[in-house]
């Protein structure tokens, strides 16, 4: 997986809230048996006709927001069920940062193991981003979103920041640190999946 | 310390826990199913790739492997998937995979307690988001993605943080026609679809101590629903004698200790709850059944690892005893076990006479995957446990989540319909 770098880039507003993972990625392509490309498929019935045709008034469909690396959305993003093909497909679709209010536990906790940086704000930030049509500025090393003159600083746990930012996307050097872990990495009779 | 710390303190060989402490906890039984299973194999082929090792599990004896979300299989994809589980249990000597077409097999959730797959006081994980259910029977479960699932499978140990835990206390006993559905939809309506979010929902009082564990499991079952990270209930006498009935040989009664902390305390009185409906499009969106009268169905759905077991089929039955469904009705017993039950008992034939079709164990139209999935605009009354657009079909269908009785008292009137008002 890529270190996870600097990003600039245009937000994709999402002015959502309860966004579930059957809406990320409905049910029928959850028994696909490729393990990429699950893109096409993000937000299938949102952005997409009962013929196949994109819809024009869906945000996803506004080639304005193609290149875009930043989706912004409103409280308990990825709410439902566990399914990690809900973090491919958006990962795949070109998501890198998904920023929110709050996130279900489980789709919070998928994003780290696929290199997508999910960041909680307070309401009112993000709010101001939601807004905010000019490119932003995301620096996870210093935790800094810069958007216009103004500058906002996010949390994260420093496990995860320190896997996203070398390029592991294995579990768990969230617990690096720990002796016992290093015991169990040193103990070869052991599978492991740490690096 | 309360249930959950005390599990999760043992889990981790630590003589205390607390929330927000991070710990490495043992796990004792891990579950994967026909859409988890073959996503684990995809992070499998991945860890592979980077040179390490997939081909031996900790512990295959921890890992038991349902059949449900698309069997029986709907077309060749999911076919292809079973293939794959099968020949994932085969090379790792799996005993527990319950393959649908040879004997007892259902929707992973019912097997866990059907089958007694797990017991008080253990770290149960599973690739499905509902793994929660279980936690009625006094364990620790929750669900987790399929990369967690994956290192489970290969190291037998997960970190948690530890949760808080919001306390449901129900004084007295549900009155007639109200069951625990009703609870934990009232619940989630006050609460929100986030007011769980990464806490414990633990659930007592003399209203969960009356109930029996099938209802309890209803109650931990929709505990996903508010986002929470485990749904518990302390083991009693009942729970044990249930998991023993089922072969259990370690069941015990465990408690939390006396001065158990919880960080927020609900109470609710039993007699005060009534038939409550979800209405479209999310499982917080609640009102009384009655409230609800005059709105038309297309279909009635008594299924899932919801509302499915033994229980609530006998409760659907003993309304639609007798009588003629006015919409289309489906009835699909969550198990190969509980569906002979409910043939030895006579259900089946009340099902059938009422003019409902009975189909066989899965998850099916619940999640929108076959058996029953709804068109456009189609309108339908369910035991399940999601109604979010699209989740059963069609994408401008309609689900209304109720209870077993409110489902089938609605399968007769053809209407959204609180029992208590049927004739």
């Amino acid at each position: 997986m890529k270190p996870f770098s600097k990003i600039n880039s245009i937000i994709t507003p999402l002015d959502k809230a309860n966004v579930d993972t059957d809406q990320i990625i409905p049910k029928q392509f959850l028994k696909l048996i490729t393990k990429s490309g699950f893109g096409k498929f993000l937000f299938y019935d949102w952005r997409f006709n009962h013929d196949g045709q994109e819809k024009d008034d869906f945000i996803l469909n506004d080639s304005h927001y193609k290149t875009s690396q930043i989706l912004v959305t409103n409280e308990n993003f990825g709410c439902g069920s566990s399914r990690e093909h809900a973090v491919w497909a958006l990962k795949d679709f070109g998501f890198d940062v998904i920023i929110s209010p709050s996130f279900a536990d489980i789709f919070y906790s998928n994003c780290f193991k696929n290199g997508v940086l999910p960041i909680i704000l307070d309401i009112e930030n993000i709010k101001k981003l939601l807004q905010f049509k000019d490119e932003i500025e995301l620096d996870l090393e210093s935790q800094t979103i810069i958007f216009g003159d103004e500058s906002i600083n996010f949390k994260i746990d420093s496990h995860r920041k320190t896997r996203l930012l070398e390029g592991l996307d294995d579990i768990d050097l969230t617990l690096k640190e720990d002796t016992k872990i290093e015991n169990f990495e040193k103990n070869s009779s052991r599978i492991s999946i740490f690096e | 310390m309360n249930i959950t710390e005390k599990i999760l303190a043992r889990a981790s060989e630590k003589s205390s826990v607390s929330p927000d402490d991070v710990i490495f906890a043992k796990v004792d039984k891990v579950m994967v199913h026909d859409v988890s299973g073959p996503g684990v194999l995809k992070v499998f082929d991945k860890l592979q790739k980077q040179g390490i090792d997939t081909s031996k599990l900790h512990d295959p004896t921890k890992v038991w492997i349902a059949e449900d979300h698309f069997v029986p299989t709907a077309e060749k994809i999911s076919a292809e998937n079973i293939v794959k589980l099968s020949n994932f249990s085969k090379k790792h000597d799996i005993k527990k995979h319950f393959k649908y077409g040879m004997g007892q097999y259902g929707i992973c959730h019912t097997l866990s307690h059907e089958e007694a797959l797990v017991n008080p006081g253990e770290v149960y994980v599973g690739g499905d988001s509902h793994t929660n259910t279980t936690g009625a029977l006094g364990a620790f479960a929750c669900g987790l993605g399929h990369t967690d699932v994956a290192y489970v499978l290969l190291n037998g140990e997960i970190w948690f943080k530890v949760p808080e835990t919001y306390y449901f206390k129900l004084n007295g006993k549900l009155p007639p026609h109200v069951m625990a559905k009703d609870f934990i939809l009232k619940i989630i309506g006050d609460i929100g679809t986030d007011g769980g979010a990464y806490n414990t929902m633990q659930f007592g009082g003399t209203g969960v101590d009356e109930m029996s564990v099938e209802s309890r499991l209803t109650l931990t079952n929709m505990t996903t629903e508010a986002g929470a990270k485990n749904g518990i209930i302390e083991s009693d006498e009942k729970t044990v004698n249930y998991l023993n009935e089922r072969g259990a040989t370690n069941a015990t009664i465990l408690h939390g200790d006396e001065n158990a902390e919880y960080s927020k305390i609900f109470e609710y009185e039993a007699s005060e709850l009534e038939p409550t409906v979800a209405k479209p499009f999310s499982p917080e969106n609640t009102t009384v059944a009655r409230e609800l009268s005059s709105t038309e169905l297309d279909k009635s759905y008594i299924g899932s690892c919801t509302g499915a077991k033994f229980e609530d089929l006998l409760a659907a039955a003993k309304i639609m005893k007798g009588k003629t469904v006015k919409i289309r009705t489906e009835v699909l017993p969550a198990s190969i076990s509980i569906y002979k039950k409910a043939v030895k008992q006579g259900l089946i034939e009340i099902f059938l006479d009422a003019g409902a079709t009975v189909g066989p164990p899965t998850c099916g139209a619940c999640c929108g995957a076959h058996m029953g999935v709804l068109g456009k605009d189609e309108i339908c009354v369910s035991t399940t446990n999601r109604n979010f657009p699209g989740r059963m079909g069609h994408v401008e269908s309609q689900t209304y989540l109720a209870s077993p009785q409110v489902a089938a008292a609605s399968a007769v009137t053809g209407k959204l319909t609180d029992p208590r008002d049927l004739n």
